[in-house]
């Protein structure tokens, strides 16, 4: 029985989202654009016409026909193949890198809410360190050390995003620290370890997940533009990033591959921005408009 | 205001230290070994403890941190490995290429950006409005790199109105400002929907304020009302994101200097990151980082002068 209602109750949730997006123009295409990006990532074997690296000299930066949908790169590799694949791996770090820096985020945020002043404000001093660093010249500095590669791409997101979700948490845990709730909680003898995984997560996870969505379009940035200039995911693994260096080295060859790499990504991009924001002000119209 | 100043500078300063001791804490922490990561793998032991005891990486971490920063407070960055040159005549040689970029995008981008977020908040829900909402949401999104890629393709190599590469001729000034729009256009573009947000939101709220009540009332015009009176206060919230906006533009700044081959902070930091060469980087980061705590420092700062409520918490 309660499974039941608790099932009707996601279902109602779920509708009502529906609802109320269905009003909201840009979040419908936020959703069709994601939903479309997620299904080609997914899908990508079945719908990749060639082998990712499979080369044909002959056909070296062939113009789109009905063979090659987006025509070929300099190796004579199919674009289409490649950027499909490429959405994959864009999907891939996104989702990895957000995940884990999301839970550690809010496991020090909690902490730092929750704890200690000292532990609060060593907390804060090393987010703000870290922020104070301009992205790209901190993956740059770590990728001369680690070397280019999928992992390093990953391990820069997640140090450059821990601290916007850290602050986020710390914030939300301080306002709610001396609610009633908490303190009728703290004088039946819960455990910190219990108010703050039973009460406090709860209410901090909605807006933080919000800003989670909005954050992947960054992430997705990020990558691209690390293995545009060669430093991130490593050939002959695609990503759009890399196929638009390639389109950049023969820009004066053929423009097709710079705009079969650089459509997917600001679609990408603009997607997951317009989808964020509409969800944004049906769940949480309080969250600051400008975060 | 002056106990303020002096504060939020300790603070600055106390955030650098804590991220350059960070970074040095993460390069020992991490696998690579930076004079492995310089010499390659066929280096020789007698290469690896020379080059070690030339940059010091032979003593304890702590006595090196602390070398760095002496070095750092008296000017030197260290030598680049390959050409033996300072540091920080590389970095300072090339910081005023990325700062005029840099400023070229924030000044196109302030000047597009206000108007549009002033007309926002004055017809309000009308067509215009929304139109100008998704441009903002629009180009904030797409990323700045992709901007300079699709600008570079398009009006200099399709239709050849601007030049591709370079920063034009030295002095010559017509040349340079040729050289500077299309970099300064991908830089700035996602500012401006950046700044007409925040200037609309903040614009709202100033123009249900009483005092815009009166001067509504004493009968002055809509436009003196907007720029004289409600602009003023409206525009605190931009200027604190702006300084924020340093630092990411710095990011774009770096992508424009590789795709247009411009000389500049981003390239210098780029070309020492294929070649491996170590305090270069760590120099360059050190003085973007700098650059960017800087620039938010003076940000609070201005707003705290026009707000004094902002200097009572720091």
């Amino acid at each position: 029985m309660t499974q039941n209602n608790s099932i009707n109750h996601s279902m109602s949730g779920m509708s009502l989202f529906l609802k109320k997006i269905s009003r909201d123009p840009l979040g419908i295409l936020g959703l069709i654009l994601v939903t479309g990006m997620i299904f080609s990532a997914l899908a990508a074997e079945w719908i990749i016409p060639y082998d990712i690296a499979a080369l044909d000299i002959p056909e070296r930066l062939a113009s789109p026909s009905l063979d090659h949908f987006l025509g070929t790169d300099h190796l004579g590799r199919d674009v289409f193949s490649r950027v499909i694949m490429g959405g994959r791996i864009a999907l891939w770090v996104a989702l990895v890198s957000t995940a884990v820096s999301l839970t550690i985020g809010t496991i020090l945020g909690l902490i730092a809410g929750y704890g200690p002043r000292w532990l609060d404000n060593l907390l804060i001093l090393s987010f703000d360190a870290v922020r104070s660093f301009p992205t790209i010249m901190f993956a740059l500095a770590m990728v001369t050390l680690l070397g280019p590669s999928m992992n390093t791409v990953i391990f820069v997101v997640i140090a450059t995003s821990i601290p916007a979700y850290g602050r986020v948490v710390r914030t939300q845990t301080q306002a709610l620290k001396h609610n009633e709730f908490i303190l009728a909680e703290q004088s039946q003898g819960a455990g910190m370890i219990r108010v703050l995984l039973v009460h406090m997560l709860p209410n901090v996870i909605g807006p933080l997940l919000i800003i989670a969505s909005m954050d992947i379009p960054v992430v997705v940035t990020i990558e691209a533009g690390l293995s545009f200039l060669g430093l991130g995911v490593k050939p002959p693994t695609p990503s759009w990033g890399s196929i638009l260096y390639d389109g950049y080295s023969f820009i004066r060859n053929t423009p097709w591959i710079i705009i079969a790499g650089g459509l997917p990504l600001v679609l990408t991009t603009l997607g997951f921005t317009f989808l964020g924001e509409s969800l944004r002000d049906i769940f949480d119209p309080k969250l600051n408009k400008e975060q | 205001m002056l106990a303020y100043v002096i504060n939020r500078t300790g603070l600055a300063i106390l955030i650098v230290v804590v991220a350059m001791t960070l970074l040095y804490g993460m390069i020992h922490a991490v696998p690579g070994d930076p004079v492995n990561v310089i010499l390659g793998p066929r280096a020789t032991p007698e290469m690896k403890i020379e080059l070690e005891q030339r940059m010091g990486l032979d003593k304890p971490v702590v006595v090196q941190l602390v070398t760095f920063f002496v070095n750092v407070a008296t000017g030197d960055l260290g030598v680049d490995v390959f050409s033996n040159q300072p540091v920080s005549s590389l970095v300072f040689e090339m910081l005023p290429h990325t700062l005029y970029l840099v400023f070229a995008g924030i000044i196109w981008a302030i000047i597009l950006g206000i108007p549009m977020g002033c007309y926002s908040a004055i017809r309000r829900n009308s067509f215009m409005d929304k139109f100008i909402g998704i441009i903002s949401v629009g180009t904030i999104a797409i990323p700045s790199f992709v901007v300079a890629l699709y600008a570079l393709l398009i009006f200099a190599v399709k239709l050849k109105w601007l030049p591709a590469i370079g920063v034009g001729e030295a002095g010559n000034v017509q040349d340079m400002i040729l050289h500077l729009i299309l970099p300064a256009f991908s830089v700035g573009l996602s500012w401006v929907g950046y700044i007409a947000r925040m200037v609309r939101a903040s614009m709202l709220e100033v123009l249900g304020e009483n005092h815009i009540r009166t001067v509504k009332a004493f009968g002055l015009p809509q436009r003196m009302i907007t720029y004289r009176y409600a602009l003023r206060l409206a525009i605190l919230p931009t200027i604190t994101i702006l300084g924020v906006g340093i630092g990411r533009m710095i990011s774009s700044a770096v992508f424009a200097e590789i795709v247009f081959a411009r000389p500049g902070i981003g390239k210098l930091i780029y070309d020492a990151v294929v070649s491996r060469n170590y305090p270069v980087v760590m120099g360059s980061v050190l003085i973007s980082t700098i650059l960017f705590v800087a620039a938010t420092t003076i940000a609070d700062f201005i707003a705290a002068m026009f707000d004094p409520r902002i200097r009572k918490n720091l």
